[in-house]
């Protein structure tokens, strides 16, 4: 019975840790989606950048794991914006087809220069070592890695929640994707919320990819081969829902642990059904409110 | 009406001249022709419903597959086998777009991604019956119709392909002609205005995505019998990207785009992958946005924006 107990609460821990990794990946997707109705599937890019970038500066130049993350998140955030202003600026207002190919055609981009650049394989992260063992957290022992990304989630979760809910720029967030001709009239730079959100969403899928690279391994497929869990997280929370994100990403990583460790035999086919029955009963995830 | 009636026949007659013009290539082009259905297929979703999805490979797939078995277990008469493959794939396109209809835009691709996802992982763990990640093998097809054995040359695999091509671009003409197929266009275009004059948009949909997962059911179907195999790449995500690609490339929902695009696209995979097939991924990453930022419409807008130019000048 004990047993059962420690497997059940390890199982929700390793859920939790994965889940919290799909929500950084995932968080940015949503604030674009709800914002400027972009479709942008090729999201998982950005991610993929980070991990590579943090990954090189560790082995290549010896930066520290914490300082690596850094760069890794600052510079693609920086890309993020730049790609905001240049390209998909002018996809706005195009039909959602176009998006679609656009954001395809990065993706292809993408797979080819990380294939010329790093090659096939996986590039490993070398975690720092006070980040590799394990450690006590009252309900057992768990990685220590596991441990921090659970813990970074939260506080991650919360200043998003607070940079929002609390914060003058999050106000005209939320202004902007209720009505943007109205947040508009009432004085909001809107192109710049844009240009920032988009930034912050592209180095929050940057802080993922790195900080998850143990776990979701850097390789050229990674944009395609994740993009149905970013998707996943976006859809069932509904576009826009923020909160809902983070709900959504740790029940889908508990869920597909559970799966995985007790039905093995049917792979992903179970968690995608069971995604595909709770959008048949709510087609537009748990936010009816925006389309998008 | 007569230009389209004009250029209807000229696809027929490129299917006719192909093997008299070029019969070095019938490998090539039974493999175009099969693209093109499928494209012609995802056309009646993307370009007429004006629904995007990146689920289509799920259908031809399954029709490979349905084809497949069907000609190992049950009989390996080919025109069965197509209608064996077209019914796999539409009762597949039932259930899933009872689902997937429900949801619009990214709810939409997502799970039409998750539909290719299940079925691949599906066809990989049931091994007895697929051959799993070897594909399915040891297919024997018997001649066509009792009469035409399938021979070294691919001679009577193009000529099957390409009559069952126009059969199919007939069904697809009759089906965009209609009035059926005017009110896809107008679910396309303004789906709440459809739904207020009274259109029963939700079936409308359903009998097109159908009708798309058959057509694309009896693609995957020839591509089987024509291979005499099934890989299980036929069920990944980047084969229902790259006819998504085609389609676009030739341009969605303008009739010839499916018959402009896939050639286009064989071909240049066939040069570029021969020169570097490691950068192929970059060249239609390229094609995609020059696609986007430079041609919106694809190849059937630029012929028809130089047609309309050369009569301008006429006048």
């Amino acid at each position: 019975m004990f047993e059962l107990v420690d497997l059940l609460v390890s199982l929700t821990f390793y859920g939790t840790a994965y889940g919290m990794v799909l929500y950084l990946l995932a968080v940015g997707l949503s604030v674009t989606l709800g914002l400027m109705r972009f479709v942008n599937l090729a999201h998982g890019v950005f991610a993929m950048t980070g991990g590579y970038l943090t990954v090189t500066a560790m082995s290549r130049f010896g930066v520290p794991f914490l300082a690596a993350v850094l760069a890794a998140v600052i510079v693609v955030g920086a890309l993020g914006m730049l790609l905001e202003r240049t390209l998909c600026r002018r996809l706005y207002a195009a039909p959602i087809l176009e998006q679609v190919l656009f954001s395809i055609g990065l993706i292809f981009v993408s797979i080819a220069i990380a294939r010329y650049v790093f090659g096939p394989l996986a590039q490993p992260i070398t975690l720092p070592g006070w980040l590799t063992g394990r450690i006590n957290v009252g309900i057992g022992v768990f990685p220590t890695y596991r441990v921090f990304l659970v813990g970074i989630g939260a506080i991650l979760a919360l200043a998003i929640w607070a940079g929002i809910e609390r914060t003058r720029f999050g106000a005209s967030v939320r202004a902007a994707v209720d009505n943007r001709r109205m947040a508009e009239s009432v004085g909001i730079n809107v192109n710049l919320v844009f240009t920032v959100c988009f930034g912050l969403g592209t180095a929050l899928a940057a802080l993922g990819g790195s900080l998850g690279a143990d776990l979701l391994p850097i390789y050229p497929g990674y944009p395609n081969d994740y993009l149905v869990y970013f998707l996943i997280v976006v859809a069932v929370a509904g576009i826009g829902n923020i909160r809902g994100a983070l709900a959504v990403a740790l029940a889908f990583g508990i869920a597909d642990t559970m799966i995985r460790y007790f039905l093995p035999g049917f792979g992903r086919v179970l968690i995608f059904l069971l995604v595909m029955a709770v959008l048949f009963r709510n087609p537009h995830g748990f936010a009816p409110k925006i389309h998008a | 009406m007569t230009s389209t009636r004009v250029l209807d026949s000229l696809v027929i007659a490129g299917l006719v001249l192909f093997p008299i013009l070029a019969p070095g290539y019938l490998d090539l082009g039974t493999r175009v022709v099969i693209l093109v259905l499928c494209a012609m297929s995802l056309d009646l979703l993307v370009g007429y419903c004006g629904l995007v999805t990146l689920g289509h490979a799920a259908f031809f797939g399954v029709g490979a597959y349905a084809a497949g078995i069907f000609a190992l277990r049950a009989s390996a008469e080919p025109v069965f086998g197509l209608l064996a493959g077209g019914a796999a794939a539409a009762v597949l396109g039932i259930v899933s777009g009872a689902v997937l209809l429900r949801s619009r835009r990214l709810t939409l691709i997502m799970l039409s991604l998750a539909t290719v996802l299940i079925m691949q992982e599906m066809a990989n763990r049931l091994g007895w019956l697929t051959g799993g990640a070897d594909g399915l093998q040891g297919i024997v097809m018997a001649p066509v119709a009792g009469q035409f054995a399938f021979d070294l040359f691919g001679r009577v695999s193009y000529v099957y392909a390409a009559v069952v091509l126009a059969l199919g671009f007939l069904a697809f003409r009759s089906l965009v002609d209609s009035d059926f197929g005017k009110s896809l266009v107008g679910i396309r275009e303004n789906e709440a205005r459809m739904r207020a004059i009274g259109t029963p948009v939700d079936a409308r949909l359903r009998t097109a995505f159908v009708a798309a997962a058959a057509m694309a059911g009896v693609a995957g179907a020839l591509q089987a019998q024509v291979a005499e195999f099934v890989a299980l790449n036929a069920l990944s995500v980047e084969f229902s990207s790259e006819i998504l690609i085609m389609l676009i490339l030739g341009g969605a929902g303008r009739r010839y785009g499916a018959f402009l695009g896939a050639p286009v696209y064989v071909v240049m995979q066939d040069y570029l992958a021969r020169e570097d097939p490691a950068n192929w991924y970059l060249w239609i990453g390229l094609l995609l946005l020059a696609i986007v930022f430079l041609a919106p419409g694809g190849l059937t807008a630029w012929v028809s924006m130089l047609a309309q130019r050369v009569k301008g000048k006429r006048r």
